[in-house]
């Protein structure tokens, strides 16, 4: 076995070592912390008011902007990284840097484009 | 490596977890009280408010433990868990000197980003289950805030992977050179600033701004629960403050390195989480749309601008 997998062999250990954390932290709490359910200790926190409506209304949604900008960004994170290990290789490095400017240079061309529709600005 | 090894190297992640975060947020409580002149935490135990940390920890065990009657109850009860592992596994990859890191993986710089990125899920799980709208406005600032940092925080990560040709924490601060302070300036100044943005710490806690939405994602979270989510913040800013001193601040090289390395890693990782505090007491929030021009606007191409710089500088000098 290559020194990688083992690694992950401690990975797999403090993931177990985590739920034994969090599971003994649970006994905890269920042994010390104080239960005394009442209707208004249960009912949903609203500055102290009744709640009003249920938890399902509209809302804005102008953050779903941000979740595309984010996906466009996040398949040029998984390009950059093999590209970080390859920049050094003789024969691809100016080549790729070139072709990675061009790739990067599109993304910036849709960031532009988000900007000037406004999807940025809120006021 | 034997399972007793294993055992042994995970045992040392939990206490390190367990422990650092606390020192960390020990130290928060005495540099907040001379910064801002606070005599609450200065109290407790007598001298100097030694016993404040014990004092907040009996407070939160024998918090009344409260579900409420709307909340999602298997998410709201996972949530806390699921927010613990994100930095409790990323805690795994950390070198502290060439030979003490306690899972040595390939990729470790890729896999604490992805683990980091498990943080997200934990606060989106804590604002929908709590059926609570203060908590979904704070879940919704949340996410939106943790993805837009998390692009230009992995861009800068890249820089570094880039200038050292390696996607090894340990292999990037073997590849460290005192240059690269001036060189990936830009960079780690990116770096300083998402991974604050990542932690939700001041001055981007807009998802917890208590003047707006009470605490965000954790409003209806009491007792154990709650505390698990500040220590999960708290092991967050061990992880970055540390990811910050392996890669720019050059991790364990120093005087004497082979046998003061350690000391070097964990002295450099105080003073970055010592920055974190202290623009946390010094400066105010932005406001949520403030802080995402700040990420598209000027750290996306800071980010983008260093790419090109450390792709010259590599291509210059190979």
């Amino acid at each position: 076995m290559n020194s990688g997998l083992l690694g992950y062999l401690v990975v797999l250990g403090v993931t177990l070592g985590g739920v034994g954390l969090f599971t003994a932290a649970m006994v905890v709490r269920r042994v010390l912390a104080p239960r005394a359910p009442s209707g208004a200790k249960l009912a949903t926190y609203e500055s102290g008011v009744d709640p009003s409506g249920g938890d399902w209304q509209q809302s804005g949604f102008r953050y779903v902007a941000y979740a595309f900008l984010y996906v466009v960004f996040a398949v040029d994170a998984v390009y950059l990284f093999p590209w970080a290990l390859v920049l050094r290789t003789s024969g691809l490095g100016i080549a790729s840097v070139v072709e990675m400017g061009i790739f990067i240079l599109v993304l910036l061309v849709g960031l532009a484009h988000a900007a000037r529709r406004g999807v940025l600005s809120w006021l | 490596m034997s399972v007793l090894e294993i055992v042994l190297r995970s045992v040392a992640v939990l206490v390190c977890f367990m422990v650092l975060p606390l020192v960390l947020g020990q130290a928060e409580h005495k540099v907040m009280a001379h910064m801002q002149g606070r005599l609450g935490p200065m109290k407790a135990g007598g001298f100097h408010g030694w016993a404040q940390l014990i004092a907040d920890g009996v407070k939160f065990a024998q918090k009344e433990d409260i579900v409420p009657r709307a909340a999602d109850k298997p998410v709201f009860r996972l949530a806390p868990a699921v927010s613990m592992f994100s930095y409790l596994l990323a805690l795994v990859a950390i070198p502290f000197t060439p030979s003490t890191v306690a899972g040595d993986l390939p990729a470790s710089l890729v896999y604490v980003l992805a683990v980091s990125g498990i943080a997200t899920v934990a606060t989106l799980m804590a604002g929908f289950g709590s059926g609570n709208k203060y908590a979904m406005l704070g879940a919704f600032r949340s996410a939106a805030q943790l993805v837009s940092y998390e692009v230009p925080l992995i861009l800068a990560c890249a820089s570094f992977a880039m200038a050292a040709g390696s996607l090894s924490i340990g292999g990037i601060v073997h590849a460290w050179h005192p240059i690269w302070l001036l060189w990936q300036l830009p960079g780690a100044i990116v770096l300083l600033i998402a991974a604050t943005a990542e932690l939700q710490r001041p001055p981007f806690d807009m998802p917890v701004a208590d003047s707006e939405v009470v605490m965000g994602a954790m409003t209806e979270y009491t007792g154990l629960r709650f505390a698990l989510f500040l220590l999960s913040e708290y092991a967050g800013i061990v992880v970055m403050s540390a990811l910050f001193a392996a890669l720019y601040l050059g991790g364990w090289n120093g005087p004497f390195d082979g046998a003061l390395g350690f000391v070097w890693m964990l002295l450099k990782t105080a003073a970055v989480a010592f920055v974190v505090l202290w623009v946390r007491m010094s400066w105010p929030r932005l406001r949520e749309d403030q802080l995402q021009r700040f990420a598209w606007f000027f750290l996306v191409p800071l980010a983008l601008f260093q790419l090109a710089l450390t792709a010259a500088g590599v291509i210059y000098t190979a």
